[in-house]
């Protein structure tokens, strides 16, 4: 039996405004409003133009789980995502720092 | 079936108010997020919190909740006691796909998804579902082929909700990173009416390995060497996740130079690198005779290792 094979969504896929919505579990005009913050940078002029890259995915379930689980508003969610990449970013210097 | 104490878990008294309640719950979510928190324990504690808080957080779950009485200890043997719930109405519903113990799901699991039903068109694609695969970093260059099971909810035609084992053979790509999604088309949930299924993505993660450190493609192995293996130089074997290597080691090498191995990394366009980073092990001196060979050395090299401390 030849096995199930999909795309790298980081590396082969973009999301449409509707798409991305449905993946993530947010609404429209959540994701509207984390786009104006800078949250999510989509191509394209207009809305229904928008095109998010692969790597939206991650970041944008992320805001959900945050936005729900913490109630937190649109700017709250860029100020939280910003940090947390931060951590990750100092993470992976002090583990290179640590040797290995 | 295992009391759960909701106070202890949001460490409130019983006589707590709905603020307190509020934010003891608050504060918790905060410190345990799972996107939030590296603690291994996290996404077990924000379970149970978010457990907690949604029986707290509704007067009249918690009014319910409060009627089995306060001599109930954390983890003891509970039934819910005959006509507990009787006089109460839940509102309930929100809680949906949320994945609580059997004690929430007794007292107030299914009477809220019976209230939580709601109107749906009758034709829609199926909901997109999400899971986790767990890869050896070996996959990841050579490309693999994994079954994996998933738990999927069925609901029967009582509204009951069970979960069914599914099994998938997933071709896992060559050149694929941690954290990365594979989208399947047409795995998710089945849709309703004329609705096509919704679509799997899977989130790849690499099985620990003690020998190997990941960053984005790059591959890091920390490779020990005898301390004439670094000063003459030595051609040693090093491991890759892809099989053992030759290395070159040049002489007078010494810790923490970091070799590249262009190319050898994780598989892609570019590919990345594979780093060799070098650490000496001294030999034990117990033996005479080893003794005998530090002592030697130290005679025939005029050498200060604290050199840098002089001014």
């Amino acid at each position: 039996m030849a096995g199930l094979t999909g795309p790298v969504v980081e590396e082969q896929v973009r999301f449409t405004l509707v798409e991305l919505c449905r993946v993530c579990g947010a609404d429209e005009h959540e994701l509207t409003a984390w786009v104006a913050e800078g949250v999510l940078e989509p191509e394209g002029e207009s809305a229904s133009s928008w095109r998010f890259s692969g790597a939206s995915l991650r970041r944008a379930q992320r805001a959900v789980s945050l936005s729900r689980d913490l109630e937190i508003n649109a700017s709250g969610i860029a100020l939280a995502l910003d940090l947390l990449d931060e951590i990750e970013a100092l993470r992976s210097r002090l583990s290179r720092l640590g040797g290995l | 079936m295992e009391f759960k104490d909701y106070y202890q878990t949001l460490g409130v008294e019983r006589s707590a108010t709905q603020d307190d309640i509020k934010r003891a719950y608050r504060k918790l979510a905060r410190k345990y997020h799972p996107d939030v928190s590296k603690d291994p324990e996290a996404e077990r504690r924000f379970k149970e919190v978010g457990e907690a808080y949604a029986v707290l957080k509704e007067p009249d779950k918690r009014a319910a909740y409060d009627r089995m009485g306060a001599n109930w200890k954390a983890g003891q043997d509970f039934q819910p006691p005959p006509g507990w719930d009787a006089g109460f109405e839940f509102s309930g519903g929100e809680e949906q796909g949320a994945d609580f113990s059997d004690f929430f799901e007794t007292l107030f699991g299914q009477r809220a998804r019976q209230g939580g039903q709601r109107e749906r068109r009758w034709s829609a694609q199926g909901q997109d579902r999400h899971a986790k695969v767990m890869i050896d970093l070996a996959d990841a260059y050579r490309g693999a082929r994994r079954s994996i099971a998933l738990q999927v909810p069925v609901v029967d035609g009582q509204g009951r909700v069970s979960t069914q084992e599914r099994t998938l053979e997933i071709n896992i790509p060559k050149g694929i990173r941690e954290g990365q999604h594979l989208r399947l088309a047409g795995q998710g949930a089945t849709g309703r009416g004329d609705g096509p299924p919704g679509d799997l993505y899977l989130e790849v993660a690499f099985a620990p390995d003690a020998r190997f450190r990941v960053e984005a493609r790059d591959v890091f192995v920390e490779l020990p060497l005898a301390p004439w293996e670094a000063a003459l130089g030595a051609k040693v074997a090093l491991p890759t996740p892809d099989g053992s290597v030759e290395l070159s080691i040049p002489p007078e090498s010494q810790a923490g130079r970091q070799l590249r191995l262009r190319g050898k990394g994780i598989p892609g366009d570019p590919p990345g690198d594979l780093y060799a980073v070098l650490s000496i092990v001294l030999p034990p001196a117990r033996t005479d005779a080893a003794k005998d060979a530090y002592r030697s050395m130290a005679q025939a090299l005029p050498f200060d290792p604290r050199a840098r401390f002089k001014e």
